[in-house]
């Protein structure tokens, strides 16, 4: 016997981001889909972020991680509220955990949410959490093709942190064509060149949060 | 490695309407993937493979439909498909565009006993 579903495969996914939408928006909390490659410095960002608005902005961060709590013993430490999710392999977050998470951390206490996904740009972009907006993180040392070969997530993302601007002269990453790859790929897209370590952009970038947090 | 979590979604699917239509065992499943997913199809079919232990759709065979990527542009209206950076319309070069295909994820059918 044959039977036509038709049925999409990220129905559930979609429900359940739908859900987390509608309590984004109720709640009045910017929430942020962090993507970016493993050690590309998401955490690191997450830390001068928190301590950079501490009393500005309630800062709450959703930690994905296939193993360990490490990273949100960081976020905490630099006073930010955090909830480790381990997905034990699974290579995105979903929304239902990013719901499950929110159980243990009210958005309504927050003005913004980081959800710092899993290290991986391929497959978090095809994950819809119920964010507002994607945040793609892309380190130096990573060198320039990144844009080029996972294009996706360029294009979805409204902004890009550049991040460890510091160590340029020890790459050869050209930043120039970076850019310029990046516009190609998705000219609306908000661009921040920034170092954790000696602090540039990081002032823009806060600022940005700010105003975004307080269109909400 | 997101195939996984497609296939597990595909399985759910699957053994909830065979519940439904009384059907024990399942041999086909059809799967249309949109270009935009990513998904690689070796990837689909060894999930497939190692997920579908102890479940209705156990031994059955996997088919991909791959579907490539269309846009239209929002300004002149031309169909084309894209080049994988610049999503720009090759004919009028306006940016607003909406995909006419390459975002399908969906069971099409499947077939059973």
């Amino acid at each position: 016997m044959k039977i036509i579903v038709g049925r999409d495969l990220l129905l559930a996914n979609n429900d359940q981001a739908g859900v987390n939408r509608v309590l984004f928006k109720q709640s009045k909390v910017v929430a942020i889909n962090l993507i970016s490659s493993p050690g590309s410095g998401k955490t690191t960002l997450m830390e001068k972020t928190a301590g950079m608005l501490a009393g500005r902005l309630k800062i709450g961060v959703v930690v994905g991680d296939l193993y360990t709590e490490r990273d949100a013993v960081r976020i905490e430490k630099a006073g930010a509220a955090a909830v480790q999710i381990n997905t034990e392999g699974l290579c995105h977050l979903t929304a239902d955990m990013v719901y499950r998470a929110l159980q243990e951390m009210p958005p309504e206490e927050l003005d913004v949410l980081f959800i710092e996904n899993v290290g991986n740009l391929v497959c978090p972009a095809a994950f819809d959490l119920g964010e507002q907006m994607k945040v793609a993180v892309l380190s130096v040392t990573e060198g320039i093709d990144k844009p080029s070969k996972y294009p996706t997530i360029f294009r979805e993302a409204g902004a890009v942190v550049i991040s460890k601007e510091d160590l340029l002269p020890y790459t050869d990453f050209d930043l120039d064509t970076c850019l310029a790859e990046l516009k190609e790929i998705n000219d609306q897209l908000k661009i921040f060149i920034t170092s954790a370590k000696t602090g540039l952009g990081l002032n823009e970038w806060c600022s940005w949060l700010e105003s975004l947090a307080g269109a909400e | 490695m997101h195939e996984l979590s497609l296939i597990q979604a595909l399985i759910e699917t699957v053994a909830h309407s065979a519940v439904e239509n009384d059907i024990a065992k399942v041999n086909t499943v059809k799967i249309v993937v949109g270009e935009v997913y990513g998904a690689l199809p070796d990837a689909l079919d060894f999930a497939f493979r190692v997920l579908t232990k102890d479940t209705v759709c156990e031994g059955a065979v996997l088919e991909i439909d791959k579907t490539p990527l269309v846009l239209k542009c929002g300004a002149c209206g031309s169909e084309y498909q894209p080049d994988e950076i610049n999503w720009k319309c090759p004919a009028c070069g306006a940016g607003g565009v909406t995909a006419i295909s390459g975002k399908e994820l969906y069971v099409d059918y499947y077939e059973g006993d």
